[in-house]
């Protein structure tokens, strides 16, 4: 029932995430992310594939947005100003926070700096971002009478959540990018056992079980520890936002212990923004830093002040932060280029570099650099690769399944040869279905939906207490009236839906003759029914009378003598259709004749 | 409060018998005085609704209830109970009945036919709940009796069935806390509904209601506490309850797993999906295990702290628990732990790390690869990463408790131990280090885990240095270079913090002496000495060369081809430090040096035997003072009291024993000293000069007791008469004192009735000792005492004198242990001459550093004294966090003191020393108030703090420059 679109991208690509989902009628669009590497059309997702013609707002229910990685939410702005959606825009707090940051940093970029046109404004930006509902964790939230969304956490960045999607009984749960293991700054990611129909997990590291955090941060603060001691000065090339702040703290903190005085200078521009967000948002902190910030907020640095430019050619050992990530422009190169020629300095890559960046390059071992205007940089600084990565990896994306026990799992942002792995343990270690459907491949899966229906609690009560103590295992027959009305069940007394639907109680009784061989009187006759009766029916109250009828229960037991034949009695028993299995018993004892014994 | 109460009680009662008195007297026959009872009755009875009935009923509860009482009130509750419609009022009514039954001294089998009788008709399962609990209350008492204890369990069995989940709690909890464990028991009333607890409780375990799923699980657990065996097969029911939805439900069910693995250990027990069997332990510790990643951080926690105590389980499963199986796209990937030892033994050791460094190598087979259901996998990696600190704790407790059991699990840990270092949180930090050191006797480091692990000795924290400091005195390091690496980082650590100091020498003590032959080869290089040169001699006062030398000299004690290396002046500073620093510097066997050290070395070792002697001797020589002239006693006192004095100081260990004695013999000798005086004998009322010396006798004597009952630890109930009897005899001293000064008798009365009591009062808290105290002055006081109390103050004084006089010296036996109790004010160090400025009216934290060793109850009894020049003194009490707890015996004060005085002209210095507070009321059992279990509301209110008598200053005085300025304006 729960038909699932895997719409304009994601599948198994990483970037440009974008997810259709379907459930119970109702459609919801899950991220709505960019592709870093294209410059053309290709760089966000086709939205015309959504409907072919007819406005998008009346075919989306809602839009939900996971983080604020680009790759999550970059196309939020032309989706909703240039191609047009004016309904409710999910995300978390400092998702909403920090996204028109990332999003007109975004635009300056390709707009400013490689001059194109056609692309959205700053107003754009604003317009869409007032579309925004800033959801709590763990708020349910109603979209519309039916649909309804829940946050939980997942670590990754700051703000990032997974969405519980749910309507009527289905359930759908979308987890974004999430981080099974705490790091500096986030916890851990953490799901409700919610049992969802479907569990919509990234897949980024599916064939990877990380070592321990541990190891890699000592090893990092070891070597800007030894190098600083040295005199020397360290670079650590970063994006500007999720990791950086995580190695913020790390020195911060490892400043603080170990009481150093060397300087951290963090480049300036929007970091110095999106601090400030991290600042306010201590909740969506680990526990250290919410534990602490009563005395000290984590993010305000004592150690790490912002950088200059004209700082880069003071003497003595510094640590300095500088954008982007990657060594290919900006800042990062600039220092990078006065740096490299001192053996004693150097660089730390803590994350992926793309080839033919700079970063790329010095990493596979090149020495010698080629710069623009033929310049030839020769590198003498160490350097080193850190790679500190919040995604799940393969034991963390099976703890969350684990948690959530979902009956169906798809994955998604990840690369396919991998998944194929992956999926291949799950079906075999949770016994569920799994897929990974390729980009705008569509797949549906069939639920098997329970129908929760409405039960008076007069009626429970009496239901529960005929038999036997309620049983988890054991399905319980219950008696009443199903009202099937406008959409709703209901289970009600007889009595009271007679009441409601206005209509008179109607009787069915069953009569049935059953001929005696007895030649006796007709009180005799009733007189050994009733002890035959009293002795088999020994639960019942079996009554006899003095109109010289029986009752068993509701049932009434009545002898007249033939009028043909004065030794044949004939029985005449009657019930009503409640009391069929009963009556249908009786009928068939007495048929059998009366015992010879009693006689 | 207590006492409006009490009135308002009593104005009820007298109201009652002026209204309703033949009413109450057909009803309350057996009401024999007026009892709380009665008035509550009234106000029962006068009660219109039910919500007054309550307020009454919650008042009620507010005071205490006689024992002899407590059956009428409980009748009368109870009639009021079946008359009562509102269900809240019988609430309460219940829930009285169980606090009434709880009253000590009260047996409450008289009622528990009343109470199983209410059960019958009640409707309200919250009445019934409360009325079940009632009864486990009543039950608790009646353990002994094994009729009623079946009782109940039958009554509970019945109500099991009930519909709502608060009635099945109780029920199940009854059970738990009173079904028979005995098996003999059980087989006797077998006819009877109560026949296996297990059985009944077991089924429970699939309860629909998490809270009674729970609930069954404790009352098993109850059960197991109570010493039943469970049975095995429960084990995989409960294996099945780990799955459950609620984590109060899976936490009981990890408990419970963990019970049975320890019962069951060697019992084999079938993997699923396979066919092969695994022992029951290895399963459960797998199981929990995976409870180390389950959800909620609770269960989280129980699982870590429970893995720490099995130590059945086998070695593979354990160490896989520190095995998470890396791989990278599918490749066998190495952790960097393995990295880090391969690049230890290939042997080069400072490569610098390249981009794919870690690149993985081996592929591996897909279907090998178990991602979640591996058990034990990863376990404590998983644990140690946790993101709530309290779980990451736990893993390394349990790491601990292992680790100690294991030699190999330890030797495997290390790595994780190691890292846990750089824990964000610094408790955990300190809490992997101290672990550390627990179990460094199974470890030896390799060099680039001391490196991890001297890294952290920059740490700012003191705690976490110096906990570092204690795990480098018991750690093994394997090569000469780690030796060096640690000593250069302890020495940066000096230089960073000049304060460590102490713990930095200390710890290189215990390094140089257990690994002399690691030092041998670097002694050159230490002492930067040159086969050809001569160097420049080092500063004698550097801390740093100081911790040098203690290295090397420590080294030294047993490797005697080591002092050939030193260079003259190396000799020179040893004997100075021999000296200055004996308890860092051990004795050598210096070649050409004999003279000097000789006279050393040999008083050292083989002394214990004849000082402990000689002490026996000396005492044995005092008890015989008895037979000489009073001159001869009192010079033998004397000398025998300067003999044990300086024994004291040459012998540590014994010196808690000779301050002691010798601090007796003093009081002794002042008393006699005293009685000796020739104006005794004259007749005539004394001036008030010539009683001095007595008077301060006696008050010096008085203070003395107090420090040998108050200061020294390990003092038994034989010596603590003896010195309370010197106390008696110091009181009796100074009222005769008084009374002979005195004119009148008017304040003598008050003082003689006040020694009287006294005399009394030791009579008994002392009464079994007194047999021992044949002839000495109580024993004659007490046979005197008829007459004492019916005499006048004069003639009390003159049978004091004479008795005093008299009255032989009690022998004092020794205790097996005495140490006396000691205080070493580290910081301020009263060395500085600048002074401390503040500015007047405002405060001034002043860093307080002390070591006590031998104070009991630290937290208690150490008080800081502040003294101004102005005389004015200044008392502070230390926050109970302030103590810490280093080792048995020894604790550490670190505390900041506010300092605060008006402006001075100049500055000045004042007095910090440390108290030791005392209470006499605090050695005497009968201090004790019993406190009544009735009314918990009344005692959570503040108590007046137990008071301090008087205080004993226990450390050297250190003095502070400070100076207050005048404020400006």
């Amino acid at each position: 029932l729960v038909c699932f679109c895997l719409g304009p991208g994601a599948g198994q690509d990483v970037g440009r995430s974008c997810i259709l989902v379907s459930i119970a009628g109702k459609n919801v669009m899950l991220d709505c992310g960019m592709h870093m590497g294209y410059n053309d059309d290709r760089r966000f997702p086709d939205f015309s594939y959504i409907t072919q013609n007819g406005r998008l707002t009346d075919f989306l229910d809602c839009v939900i947005i996971s983080h604020f990685h680009l790759d999550h939410c970059g196309a939020l702005p032309y989706f909703s100003e240039m191609v047009g959606y004016d309904g409710p825009i999910y995300m978390t707090h400092p998702t909403k926070a920090i996204c028109p940051i990332l999003l007109e940093d975004y635009r300056k970029i390709t707009v400013d700096k490689k001059g194109e046109t056609n692309f959205f404004t700053s107003q754009m930006i604003k317009d869409c971002m007032k579309k925004v509902v800033a959801v709590h964790l763990h708020q349910t939230v109603q979209v519309d009478e039916e649909l309804e969304i829940k946050a939980f956490y997942a670590g990754h960045v700051l703000g990032a959540a997974m969405f519980q999607i749910k309507v009527g009984c289905e359930s759908v749960v979308y987890t974004g990018d999430y981080n099974m293991t705490p790091d500096r700054h986030l916890g851990a990611a953490w799901i409700d056992k919610c049992r969802p129909d479907l569990l919509i997990s990234e897949s980024t590291y599916a064939t990877t079980i990380r070592d321990s955090k541990r190891c890699r941060e000592r090893d990092f603060l070891k070597k800007v520890h030894e190098t600083v001691e040295r005199g020397g000065k360290v670079l650590i090339p970063v994006f500007a936002l999720g990791r950086a702040q995580e190695l913020c703290i790390l020195l911060e903190t490892f400043w603080e212990r170990m009481n150093l005085k060397a300087p951290i200078y963090f480049s300036t521009g929007l970091t110095e923004k999106a601090n400030h967000y991290y600042k306010l948002f201590i909740t969506w902190t680990n526990q250290k830093i919410r534990k602490t910030f009563v005395q000290r907020n984590m993010f305000e640095f004592k150690h790490i002040k912002a950088f200059d430019r004209a700082f880069a050619d003071n003497p003595g050992p510094m640590v300095v932060f500088a954008t982007p990530g990657m060594l290919h422009a900006g800042q990062s190169l600039q220092i990078f280029r006065k740096w490299a020629g001192n053996e004693k300095n150097m660089v730390i890559m803590p994350g992926y570099c793309v080839q033919g960046t700079v970063g790329h390059k010095i990493l596979s071992g090149q020495r010698k650099l080629e710069m623009e205007g033929r310049q030839i940089l020769e590198v003498k600084m160490q350097v080193e690769y850190m790679s500190f990565s919040a995604h799940a990896d393969a034991k963390g994306i099976m703890q969350l399944i684990r948690q959530a026990e979902p009956r169906n799992v798809l994955l998604v942002h990840g690369e396919a040869k991998k998944m194929e792995f992956l999926k291949q343990k799950i079906e075999q270690e949770f016994h569920v279905n799994c897929y990974m459907p390729a980009n705008g491949e569509t797949t549906t899966i069939f639920t098997n939906p329970s129908i929760p229906v409405d039960i008076s609690l007069g009626l429970l009560k009496r239901e529960t207490a005929i038999g036997l103590l309620p049983d988890v295992k054991k399905p319980k027959l219950m008696h009443g009236t199903l009202i099937m009305k406008d959409n709703s069940f209901r289970l009600v007394s007889p009595e009271q839906a007679l009441k409601e639907l206005g209509l008179a109680e109607h009787q069915l009784r069953f009569t049935c003759r059953v001929h005696i061989q007895d030649p006796r009187k007709e009180h005799e006759t009733v007189l050994r029914v009733y002890n035959h009766l009293k002795g088999v029916l020994k639960d019942y109250s079996v009554q006899h009378l003095p109109d010289g009828s029986i009752t068993v229960e509701s049932i009434l037991i009545q002898a007249t003598a033939h009028s043909e034949d004065q030794g044949t009695k004939v029985l005449l028993v009657s019930w009503t259709y409640q009391d069929e299995e009963l009556g249908s018993y009786l009928t068939s004892l007495l048929k059998k004749g009366l015992p010879q014994s009693t006689s | 409060m207590a006492a409006h109460l009490k009135k308002r009680v009593y104005e009820e009662f007298t109201k009652v018998v002026q209204q309703q008195h033949e009413d109450l007297s057909a009803k309350k026959l057996r009401l024999t005085k007026p009892s709380k009872s009665a008035a509550l009755h009234v106000d029962l009875c006068k009660a219109t609704s039910p919500a007054d009935a309550l307020q009454y009923l919650l008042q009620f509860a507010r005071k205490p209830v006689e024992v002899e009482s407590v059956e009428g009130v409980v009748r009368i509750l109870l009639e009021h109970y079946y008359k009562e419609n509102d269900a809240s009022v019988r609430l309460k009514i219940a829930s009285l009945l169980g606090l009434l039954s709880k009253t000590a001294g009260f047996s409450p089998d008289c009622i528990m036919d009343d109470a199983i009788n209410t059960l019958q008709n009640e409707k309200s399962h919250q009445v019934l709940a409360q009325l079940l609990d009632t009864l486990l209350v009543i039950g608790t008492k009646l353990t002994e009796n094994p009729s009623v204890r079946m009782r109940l369990v039958e009554v509970a069995c019945k109500h099991l069935t009930d519909s709502s989940h608060g009635v099945r709690n109780k029920c199940l909890q009854l059970i738990g806390c009173l079904g028979p464990v005995e098996k003999g028991v059980a087989k006797e009333v077998e006819s009877q509904a109560a026949k296996d607890v297990q059985k009944i409780i077991g089924d429970h375990f699939n309860d629909q209601d998490p809270r009674v799923r729970t609930a069954a699980i404790k009352a098993m657990l109850q059960l197991h506490e109570r010493g039943l065996k469970l049975q095995q097969a429960i084990y995989s029911q409960a294996c099945k309850l780990l799955a459950d939805d609620y984590e109060q439900v899976r936490s009981a069910a990890v408990q419970l797993i963990w019970v049975l693995s320890q019962l069951y250990p060697e019992s084999i027990v079938p993997i699923p999906s396979s066919n092969e069997e695994i022992r029951l332990v290895d399963d459960a510790f797998g199981k929990i295990c995976h409870m180390v990643s389950d959800g909620s951080w609770v269960v989280r926690v129980q699982a870590a702290k429970l893995l720490g105590s099995m130590q059945q389980v086998s070695s593979h499963f354990l160490e896989q628990t520190l095995d998470k199986k890396l791989m990278s796209d599918l490749r066998r990937k190495r952790t960097a732990h393995e990295r880090a030892k391969e690049l230890y033994s290939s042997g080069e050791f400072s490569s610098g790390r390249k981009w794919g460094d870690d690149a993985p190598k081996e592929e591996i087979d897909t279907g090998a690869v178990n991602l979640i259901e591996s058990g034990a996998c990863g376990a404590f990696v998983h644990g140690l990463e946790d993101e709530m600190y309290e779980v990451r704790i736990a893993a390394v407790e349990a790491l601990c408790m292992l680790a100690q059991s294991s030699p190999s699990f330890a030797e495997k840990c290390l790595d994780f131990l190691v890292d846990m270092f750089n824990d964000e949180i610094e408790e955990v930090r300190l809490q992997s280090i101290h672990t550390m050191r627990k179990i460094s006797n199974n470890i030896t480091l390799r060099e680039d885990q001391l490196d991890t692990v001297l890294a952290v000795l920059e740490d700012s924290s003191r705690d976490i240095r110096e906990a570092l400091h204690e795990l480098l005195c018991c750690t093994n390091v394997s090569t000469k270079e780690g030796i060096h690496l640690a000593l250069v980082e302890l020495l940066k650590n000096l230089t960073k913090y000049p304060t460590d100091r102490e713990s930095i020498w200390k710890c290189l003590k215990f390094l140089g002496s257990r690994h002399p032959t690691l030092v041998l080869p670097l002694v050159p290089e230490l002492l930067s000495t040159h086969p050809f040169f001569d160097t420049p001699e080092p500063d004698m006062d550097d801390p740093a060369y100081i911790a040098v030398l203690v290295l090397i000299f420590n080294a030294a004690k047993s490797c005697p081809t080591m002092p050939a290396l030193f260079s003259d002046h190396t000799f020179r500073h040893y004997a100075y430090l021999r000296d200055s620093l004996s308890h860092l510097v051990p004795p050598l066997r210096l070649p050409g040096r004999k003279l000097l050290s000789s006279p050393v070395s040999p008083s050292i070792t083989p002394h214990e035997d004849p000082s402990q002697q000689f002490l026996h001797q000396s005492l044995e020589r005092v008890y015989n003072l008895q037979h000489l002239d009073p001159q001869g006693i009192q010079e033998l006192l004397e000398f025998t009291i300067r003999d044990l004095q300086r024994l004291g100081e040459l012998q540590s260990e014994l010196a808690g024993m000779a301050d002691f004695t010798a601090t007796y013999l003093q009081c002794q000798l002042l008393l006699i000293k005293a009685l000796q005086e020739k104006l005794w004998n004259v007749a005539a009322p004394l001036y008030l000069k010539q009683n001095a010396l007595a008077s301060a006798a006696a008050k010096q004597i008085l203070e003395e007791t107090y420090k040998m009952e108050f200061m020294y630890s390990g003092v038994e109930s034989r010596q603590v008469v003896i010195i309370h009897h010197m106390r008696l005899q110091a009181k009796a001293l100074q009222l005769i004192v008084t009374a002979r000064t005195t004119r009148g008798v008017e304040p003598l009365f008050g003082m003689c009735e006040k020694f009287l009591q006294e005399v009394d009062s030791f009579q008994r808290c002392f009464i079994s000792e007194l047999p021992h105290m044949q002839g000495s002055f109580v024993d004659k006081l007490l046979d005197l005492m008829p007459r004492l109390v019916t005499s006048k103050p004069s003639e009390v004084v003159k049978i004091l004198q004479t008795t005093l006089r008299q009255s032989t010296f009690l022998h004092l036996p020794l205790p097996e242990q005495l140490h006396r109790a000691t205080a070493n004010i580290i910081e301020p160090t009263g060395e500085s001459d600048n002074p401390l400025r503040f500015t007047s009216g405002l405060v001034v934290a002043l860093d307080v550093d002390a070591t006590l060793e031998h104070v009991q109850d630290p937290q208690g009894t150490v008080k800081v004294q502040v003294l101004y020049p102005d005389g004015q003194a200044q008392i502070i009490h230390p926050k109970p966090a302030d103590f810490r707890n280093p080792g048995p015996g020894r604790h550490r004060l670190i505390t900041q003191v506010y300092l605060s005085h008006t402006a001075w002209t100049e500055p000045c210095q004042i007095e910090v020393r440390l108290l030791l507070a005392y209470n006499s009321n605090r050695s005497k059992a009968s201090a004790k108030i019993p406190k009544s279990t009735w009314s918990e509301s009344l005692e959570a209110l503040p108590q007046p703090e137990n008071g301090i008598e008087g205080t004993i200053p226990f450390s050297k005085p250190v003095k502070v420059y400070i100076m207050p300025k005048p404020a400006r304006r």
